[in-house]
């Protein structure tokens, strides 16, 4: 404890393993969680390709239906996993052992994940693996580097590696740069297709992290469209206590 | 058969009369509202000391229904609310309002502590008020600090290790120790779950009875003197025949209905917040704290909500362990000494010279610019930048009892000069 405070009071930066260091430069992207259709298909990468491994624990499946615009049948249909009720919460199949074993580490569960991280950050991280012989999974991150998990959708962007003057370029943007925008983009070559273009797998991953934005605050969305009507009550109400006001006060000079 | 109305109200007032004669109804209201005499030039500023209390409500009504499902354990605390957040029925309302209520506590409550500095709300007779609010602040600051614990978040539990370390400083002085006061705080040898659960009984129950008892001091001592104005002049020493304050309006109905309209100005704002930006972007709700507390994970950059943050960069600012946070300590004691360190002939800054006026502003800034250097990483720029303000924040107490004499003063108003 005393470490703690004296490291504080000293100002040595604490290091983690985890977190992506600063001076990552992330790839700009909108998101908008009211956009049904890609909370949809969001929310089926997010079943067929993370639920296997992280679980969304604090997440309801039959919440989905109403809030993405789908059915219960529907919801049963496209994204309920095989022996799920849809009153369960969202977990995944792999035990923490499991996962322990295959990637060194449990996979973290995902409810949180887009308040804890950022949009942007999610975004650059499904955009920035890269093939690493050196990691035990063959896959490594620009964005959180070492991480432990795989490039789970290979499949859709292909294989690209780090090129090779992405470092010094990297080095100077942090150094203040020599004016001129660094595209992180400029980091990557693309050795092997995958099965979507470079502009579809973007849109796949927009709409994976649309849904993670919508998974870490389901209300968000009533939360929006209930603001409008207490905002505009509010102005009114304050409104009459001004004619109020300027009523009981016109006699005081 | 319906009675007729004089019947009806003639029995309406002789059970007010019943009540009257067994509790002093009546006489409170007149006393405190109806014939409580308030000067009629309150500005701006005087909206935040109803404000203070309309959110203090707040958190109480809205703690009441959080403590309905939040579970005060380490293993259940995170989970439960996010239960809050997603399966109670507009839980992540109740719970957006109590977290931005703290927030909007400490806007309310600095500005209404600027405007004690502005007009001298502090001096002669009002000192009792200035510590009693000055108690109110302290307590806030424990309330919000154990309440920021609860949800068992990763800058929860962090935080919660560095602020209750920070009493670890305190050297061995034979009878207590920095160490064992750190783990009587804790009631463990780490923050735990017995920190935890204690912290839930302070923060729902202890604190919020001590804010209540010391917002009743507040007032009562508030309503003993009466209220001071921007003018900084004595309503009391100018009545009528009656003996009402010449320049005195009653608080009911005049200041009710205008601080009816500042309610709605405060709440317009406060749920713009809470439905469009209830974590502030981070500094409201902090990123980390949706990562569940782990013991084995420091987070990259610890640090306190931002309503602690001049603080936090004070105590950065000083490089010795003891002395940061004994420098700490002070600046928040020697708000306590305000009405002696000020001895102007004058009390509100209308009045007072330019020194007291530069002064003014060069605390305030510094005060919101160390805020802003305690978010900061605490590069070495932004530490010797924190010592600078440092030093300024407590140049305005040290100098303030001679340039307060010194300075030369305008000429006070014999009554007050503006209403509205």
């Amino acid at each position: 404890m005393a470490m703690l405070l004296g490291s504080i009071l000293g100002m040595t930066s604490f290091t983690v393993s985890a977190a992506g260091g600063e001076g990552v430069q992330l790839f700009p992207v909108d998101i908008n969680v009211f956009d049904t259709a890609a909370l949809q298909q969001g929310a089926r990468t997010f079943t067929d390709y993370c639920l296997g491994c992280h679980s969304a624990s604090y997440m309801r499946f039959k919440r989905l239906a109403g809030d993405l615009g789908y059915t219960e049948e529907e919801v049963e249909r496209y994204l309920l996993p095989a022996g799920q009720e849809l009153t369960n919460t969202m977990t995944s199949s792999m035990s923490p052992e499991l996962a322990t074993k295959v990637f060194g580490t449990d996979a973290p569960d995902l409810s949180l994940v887009a308040r804890a991280r950022g949009e942007q950050w999610l975004y650059s991280y499904f955009l920035s693996f890269y093939k690493d012989e050196e990691r035990a999974l063959g896959w490594n991150n620009t964005v959180f580097p070492n991480a432990s998990m795989p490039h789970v959708i290979w499949e859709l962007q292909g294989v690209q590696t780090l090129a090779q003057h992405a470092e010094t370029q990297a080095d100077e943007h942090a150094d203040g740069g020599h004016g001129g925008h660094f595209n992180p983009a400029d980091q990557f070559e693309l050795i092997e297709t995958g099965l979507q273009d470079a502009e579809e797998y973007q849109r796949t991953v927009q709409d994976l992290v649309t849904f993670l934005v919508y998974l870490s605050e389901p209300s968000q969305l009533q939360r929006h469209q209930l603001g409008i009507w207490v905002i505009l009550f509010l102005a009114l109400f304050t409104v009459l206590a001004w004619f109020l006001k300027a009523e009981y006060w016109q006699d005081i000079h | 058969m319906a009675r007729p109305a004089s019947s009806m109200r003639s029995q309406i007032t002789a059970l007010g009369n019943w009540v009257d004669k067994r509790l002093p109804v009546s006489s409170f209201w007149r006393d405190h509202l109806s014939e409580y005499y308030a000067p009629k030039n309150f500005n701006f500023w005087y909206f935040f000391g109803s404000l203070a209390l309309l959110v203090l409500v707040n958190q109480i009504i809205t703690g009441i229904f959080l403590t309905m499902q939040y579970k005060p354990s380490a293993a259940e605390a995170f989970a439960s609310v996010e239960f809050i957040m997603r399966d109670v029925p507009m839980g992540w309302l109740i719970r957006y309002m109590h977290s931005t209520g703290a927030s909007a506590f400490f806007i309310v409550i600095y500005l209404h502590m600027f405007r004690a500095l502005l007009y001298g709300s502090y001096r002669t007779p009002r000192e009792l008020i200035w510590i009693f609010g000055m108690l109110i602040y302290v307590v806030l600051m424990a309330e919000a600090f154990m309440g920021y614990v609860l949800p068992w978040g990763q800058m929860s539990y962090w935080g919660a290790q560095v602020i209750i370390s920070l009493f670890g400083a305190i050297p061995d002085l034979g009878f207590i120790s920095g160490e064992s006061l750190v783990e009587w705080i804790r009631g463990d040898y780490s923050v735990s779950d017995a920190t935890l659960n204690r912290f839930f009984a302070l923060h729902v129950i202890a604190l919020p009875l001590a804010l209540l008892l010391l917002v009743m001091l507040h007032l009562t001592a508030l309503h003993q003197v009466g209220s001071n104005n921007p003018d900084g002049v004595e309503i009391k020493e100018h009545k009528d025949p009656d003996g009402k304050p010449i320049d005195g309006i009653p608080f009911h109905p005049y200041y009710t209905v205008k601080d009816i309209f500042g309610v709605g100005m405060f709440m317009l704002l406060f749920a713009f917040i809470i439905f469009y930006a209830p974590d502030g972007g981070g500094l409201l709700l902090e990123h980390d704290n949706f990562v569940p507390a782990d013991p084995l994970v420091t987070p990259e950059h610890i640090k306190p909500v931002w309503y602690f943050t001049p603080f936090f960069a004070i105590l950065k600012a000083i490089p010795d362990k003891l002395g940061g946070v004994a420098v700490m300590g002070l600046a928040i004691v020697v708000l306590f000494l305000l009405p002696w360190l000020d001895r102007s002939p004058v009390k509100s800054i209308r009045y007072k010279g330019w020194i007291s006026k530069i002064s003014l502003v060069v605390f305030s800034i510094s005060f919101v610019r160390l805020g802003m250097l305690g978010i900061g990483e605490g590069t070495p720029a932004e530490l010797r930048e924190s010592q600078v303000w440092t030093a300024l924040y407590f140049l305005f107490f040290i100098t303030m009892p001679f340039f307060s004499r010194m300075e030369k003063t305008k000429p006070v108003p014999e009554r007050v000069t503006s209403s509205h």
